[in-house]
């Protein structure tokens, strides 16, 4: 078995599982907190993705896409933090 | 033997992820999937980058893998540590099953500065000072 053909049905498929399963987690999530660190999870499972997909193409292009993905999960959830503690400050 | 290395990382990694995918959906509270989330996540995205950076020969790719790997090394628990501390101003509910909540009216809710030291001699202080605060 090759490690393209292990990376197709077994890494991707798990990571795909895995970004459903945080939907759900999204969708649902009782308060805005949880819907906030499900958004960093799903961002930091893309991250996860483009690693695999670009060993499984060879190519190396995708990974500047991952950097600014985990440069935009850090600034979204300071961002996030910081706004919902100000506004229970201002009320 | 590169191959087989790389398999087993990403194997790791991606069961990690799978992981923190099921303790964010069965965790019965928010600080509870905080915990599970991080950790593992970071831990599974770590070793898929570092399996990138095993498989390119290029040193350009391996040194941006790592690069990425370490920002998020570096970044998650900043991150975690201020969605929570929002989240616990903000009165997110703790699980009904909490043994004991050790920042309990340690957080001053005017300046949201968090004061140390144990609970008696911190109620004592705060007494002291509305004290002379009339």
């Amino acid at each position: 078995m090759s490690l393209s053909l292990y990376i197709d049905y077994v890494i991707l498929p798990i990571l795909a599982i895995s970004l459903l399963l945080v939907f759900i987690r999204l969708f649902k999530g009782p308060t805005v907190v949880d819907r906030v660190i499900a958004l960093d999870l799903l961002i930091t499972i893309g991250v996860s993705i483009i690693a695999a997909y670009s060993i499984r193409t060879q190519q190396s292009t995708f990974m500047d896409v991952a950097m600014i993905l985990a440069l935009i999960a850090f600034l979204s959830t300071i961002a996030f933090s910081f706004y919902l503690e100000k506004k229970e400050r201002n009320d | 033997m590169t191959d087989f290395i790389i398999a087993i990382l990403s194997t790791i990694g991606a069961v990690a992820i799978f992981i923190a995918a099921i303790g964010i959906i069965r965790m019965p509270d928010f600080y509870l999937r905080l915990s599970v989330t991080v950790k593992a996540a970071t831990l599974g995205s770590g070793l898929l980058l570092f399996s990138l950076a095993i498989f390119f020969p290029q040193v350009s790719v391996t040194t941006k893998a790592l690069a990425i790997g370490f920002f998020l090394l570096l970044t998650a628990p900043v991150a975690a540590h201020m969605i929570g501390r929002t989240a616990y101003f903000i009165g997110t509910a703790l699980w009904k099953g909490t043994v004991r909540d050790d920042l309990e009216g340690m957080y001053d809710k005017e300046n949201h500065r968090l004061r140390s030291g144990g609970g008696q001699d911190a109620k004592a202080e705060q007494d002291g000072k509305k004290n002379t605060n009339q």
